[in-house]
């Protein structure tokens, strides 16, 4: 332990140096105690008969304060885990809550500060940078939703309404954070780099690009990128990140492992195991979930019961928070901190943020069955987080309506053309069908191979003219 | 050293268990990892203890590997000589830790993880098939997962349906594994250790009842940085009249059985697989077209089993070499039944192996 405990306070340093954006009027490296300064957790209210046996059992929750509590040893237990205060009155902790655990924000729903808060804010380059990237992921989502409705694309899925979650997280994390996604989350790869390009590449299967055609769209991954493939099982990222993160924690480097899910997928039992894995073997993962209202068709009351996703961190010990997610500053104020809490302690986090689902699921889905369009659209105008990050930054001065209108016609030239181009571009050559299946493509494969292309050879009518050999 | 022997297993099942191939039957010997003599279960644990010493990214997952030594005692002393952070004794999820072994090997570690018994792997399928076996392929080789997944596969005795099933044929169907199959103790060490030093996922099946038989080792055998090439069967016995081609415990009943054979002028070939998958068809046609017949034996469901697939591959590249058709010997199409006498019955015994290669050879008369 001891030489973990070093490689903390080295951390702590080389965190103080590599910080770009780091505002100094507000240090964050103490973060222990600014976590305090947030709401605080309110626990749940029992229907039980006095305060004061409430308070009891509520002291039996947080460990720490039944062992001052309980100085003669009359007032409490050793159990196996530790001990506890006991209560003679039988109060159940109620499973329904008078008030939810509050939501951290920054911006109102028109975009304007609300004040009273001190928070860590992007320099005017970050932010300029961070509402170009939504226009840009919009404009993007716009576009290729658009071409696989015309046929020109198998399938697709949109980040619409969940763009300040994707580019916030990205801007306040660092290029050496590893991300696992689920699949909602492309805007971190446009932030670090991922070309219109490289998207389009791997929509279209063609043979650029890192893709190989292997996987249907949007399910992009870029080693380079520190961004792990996209893997259609819903929430199987979970506990694998914790293993990512025990490899870099093994490896004493300064990052952390990032994992997505969405509120859908904190019901899987890869949900459960990851996170109470992570916090068993203090793990330096991010857990971020999206939680937008909707799992396809199913909304939050089919999914769970408890009040949303924030409230189970602390079921399984880990520190967690509830955030707006369509405010990017408070998202981007929220995730710098909890990353440097993952870094600097070594242990999980969870941040849950509020959303809501605008487009459709995917290409597959009319939500406008299961909801209703009024809803959406209510949605997709009040608090969208477009317009809350833009009345932001032009309030500033950082931005201006001439520079977004020339941006805008920009960057759709720009997605048209790379559509365009990857549509023309071929299709991967056959070798790569037997490529990758092990490291060394083994000689059973490369017999099939070698079948395969004989027999393409004499039977060439049968196969399509234009699939490179 | 002995480890511990199932003494009921030695009753109930099958007297002759401790029969050594090319040796007579020969009491185990107190000392059984002398210069000359192993078990598998040391040789399992030799392999995992030079494989972590010789490289640091290697380390083991699973449950009771560490202060528990191992629920069969394969990792005995590992937790004392790695330290808890390289031996991780896991909570009951192996979901949670296949994902997170998954994720670590995404990540450049070389994780060991133990399933109590490939029975139990059911509940890691998805981490095993949908992300390790596939993402290589799916990520365009931009991931590889470097993974061992081991234990105990097969049947025990006495342990009911859900601790018996074979899954040779479950994972050997899936493109992006490597699926080994150790029998004797110098495939134990040969190919764990090779199976760690590969970048592809592997799973190794082992056998609970092969744990503790002894098998005689060679000093090569003995060597660190000895290895057995994946995808190699080996023929434990040439032969000329009839090919038996067996895996993992099967081998020990089919040497056995060659013996019975030898005694009544059939002189049999038995070969060990060693590898479900790359399966070496090559050695099988080989040997087929010597011998012109051919059995196979495994303990597991006959549907879509290994027996099935190997009939296939010798249909289809030595047909006009079979002088009958080919023999399938598996276990019984049922959950394993609990009670000594019907569990019996589920499985292939030395005799099925006798009266199959007896039909395999007279069958054209």
């Amino acid at each position: 332990m001891g030489s973990w405990l070093a490689r903390s306070r080295n951390i702590q340093y080389l965190l103080k140096r590599n910080i770009c954006f780091f505002d100094k009027t507000h240090s964050l490296l103490h973060a222990n105690s600014s976590y305090k300064t947030l709401p605080p957790y309110e626990t749940p209210h029992g229907f039980c008969a006095s305060v004061l046996s409430f308070r009891r059992s509520e002291s039996t929750m947080a460990g720490k304060q039944a062992q001052a509590d309980d100085d003669d040893g009359n007032q409490s237990i050793e159990f196996p885990g530790g001990r506890v205060g006991f209560t003679t009155e039988m109060d159940f902790i109620s499973e329904v809550t008078d008030k939810r655990v509050p939501c951290y924000r920054l911006l109102d729903d028109d975009g304007f500060l609300i004040s009273g808060t001190t928070f860590e804010q992007p320099d005017r380059e970050t932010a300029a940078r961070m509402y170009e990237s939504m226009l840009s992921l919009q404009i993007m989502d716009t576009i290729f939703y658009e071409a696989q409705r015309q046929g020109r694309l198998s399938f697709y899925l949109t980040s619409t309404g969940e763009e300040a979650i994707n580019i916030a997280t990205a801007a306040a994390l660092s290029p050496d954070d590893i991300i696992l996604p689920q699949y909602r989350e492309p805007g971190i790869l446009l932030w670090r780099g991922f070309s219109m390009e490289e998207f389009a590449s791997q929509c279209f299967g063609t043979k650029d690009g890192r893709g190989k055609g292997r996987q249907m769209p949007v399910h992009y991954g870029s080693n380079s990128h520190n961004f792990f493939t996209v893997s259609s099982p819903i929430a199987t990222q979970l506990p694998q990140a914790a293993g990512v993160a025990y490899s870099l924690k093994m490896d004493g480097k300064e990052a952390c492992a990032v994992a997505f899910t969405g509120d859908g997928g904190t019901s899987e039992g890869d949900f459960h195991a990851g996170m109470n894995f992570a916090a068993v073997m203090e793990a330096p993962v991010l857990f971020i979930c999206r939680n937008n209202g909707w799992a396809i068709s199913t909304p939050i009351s089919q999914q769970f019961r408890s009040d949303g996703v924030v409230v189970k961190g602390q079921a399984y010990g880990i520190r967690s928070i509830r955030v707006d997610g369509n405010d990017a500053l408070a998202v981007y104020s929220a995730i710098r901190a909890a990353r440097e809490m993952v870094v600097r302690e070594q242990k999980p986090v969870l941040v849950e943020a509020l959303t809501y689902r605008v487009g459709h699921h995917s290409t597959s889905d009319d939500s406008t069955k299961y909801r209703s369009v009024s809803e959406i659209e209510q949605w997709r105008s009040t608090g969208n987080p477009m317009t809350r990050f833009r009345n932001w930054v032009l309030a500033n001065g950082w931005w201006t309506d001439e520079h977004e209108t020339e941006l805008r016609g920009t960057i759709r030239k720009q997605v048209l053309k790379a559509i365009q181009v990857a549509e023309k571009t071929h299709k991967p050559p056959l070798e790569d069908l037997f490529s990758d299946v092990y490291d060394k493509t083994p000689s059973n494969l490369q017999e099939q191979e070698k079948s395969l292309r004989e027999t393409i050879n004499k039977y060439k009518q049968d196969f399509p003219a234009d699939v490179p050999l | 050293m002995l480890g511990i022997l199932r003494q009921r297993v030695a009753a109930k099942f099958n007297y002759a268990l401790n029969f050594e191939q090319g040796i007579g039957s020969v009491a185990l010997r107190a000392f059984s990892s002398s210069a000359n003599k192993m078990t598998v279960r040391d040789a399992i644990n030799s392999a995992l203890d030079e494989e972590m010493s010789a490289d640091p990214k290697v380390f083991m997952m699973g449950e009771e590997v560490g202060e528990y030594q191992g629920a069969y005692k394969i990792t005995k002393g590992l937790l004392d000589k790695y330290g808890p952070q390289r031996v991780v004794d896991t909570p009951i999820t192996e979901a949670g830790f296949t994902g997170i072994g998954v994720g670590a090997a995404y990540h450049g570690l070389r994780p060991v993880v133990e399933f109590m018994t490939f029975n139990f792997s059911m509940q890691a399928i998805d981490h095993i098939i949908n992300s390790a076996a596939k993402s290589n392929y799916m990520s365009s080789g931009q991931i590889s997962v470097p993974i061992v997944f081991r234990g105990p596969n097969g049947a025990a005795s006495g342990v009911g349906a859900q601790h018996s099933q074979c899954f040779a044929a479950w994972f050997g169907s899936c493109p992006g594994l490597k699926v080994l199959v150790p029998y004797s103790a110098e495939d134990a060490r040969g190919l764990l250790k090779a199976a760690i030093r590969d970048p592809d996922p592997v799973v190794f099946l082992e056998n609970e009842l092969l744990y503790g038989e002894s098998f005689p080792v060679s000093a090569e055998t003995l060597d660190s940085s000895f290895c057995v090439p994946i995808g190699k069967a080996k023929i434990e016995r040439e032969g000329k009249d009839v090919t038996i081609v067996a895996y993992s415990k099967m081998v020990g009943f089919s040497l056995q059985a060659a013996d019975i054979l030898a005694k009544e002028g059939i002189n049999a070939e038995v070969i060990n697989l060693r590898s479900i998958r790359p399966l070496d068809r090559s050695t099988i046609n080989t040997s087929v077209r010597k011998t012109n017949r051919i059995v196979t034996v495994e303990e597991g469901f006959p549907q879509h089993g290994v027996g099935a697939e190997i009939c296939a591959t010798v249909v289809e590249d030595s047909f006009e070499y079979l002088d009958a058709p080919v023999e399938r010997i598996a276990g019984a199409d049922v959950p394993t039944p609990y009670a000594a006498n019907i569990e019996r019955m589920a499985f292939p015994q030395v005799e099925d192996i006798v009266r199959a290669a007896k039909r395999a050879c007279y069958r054209s008369r």
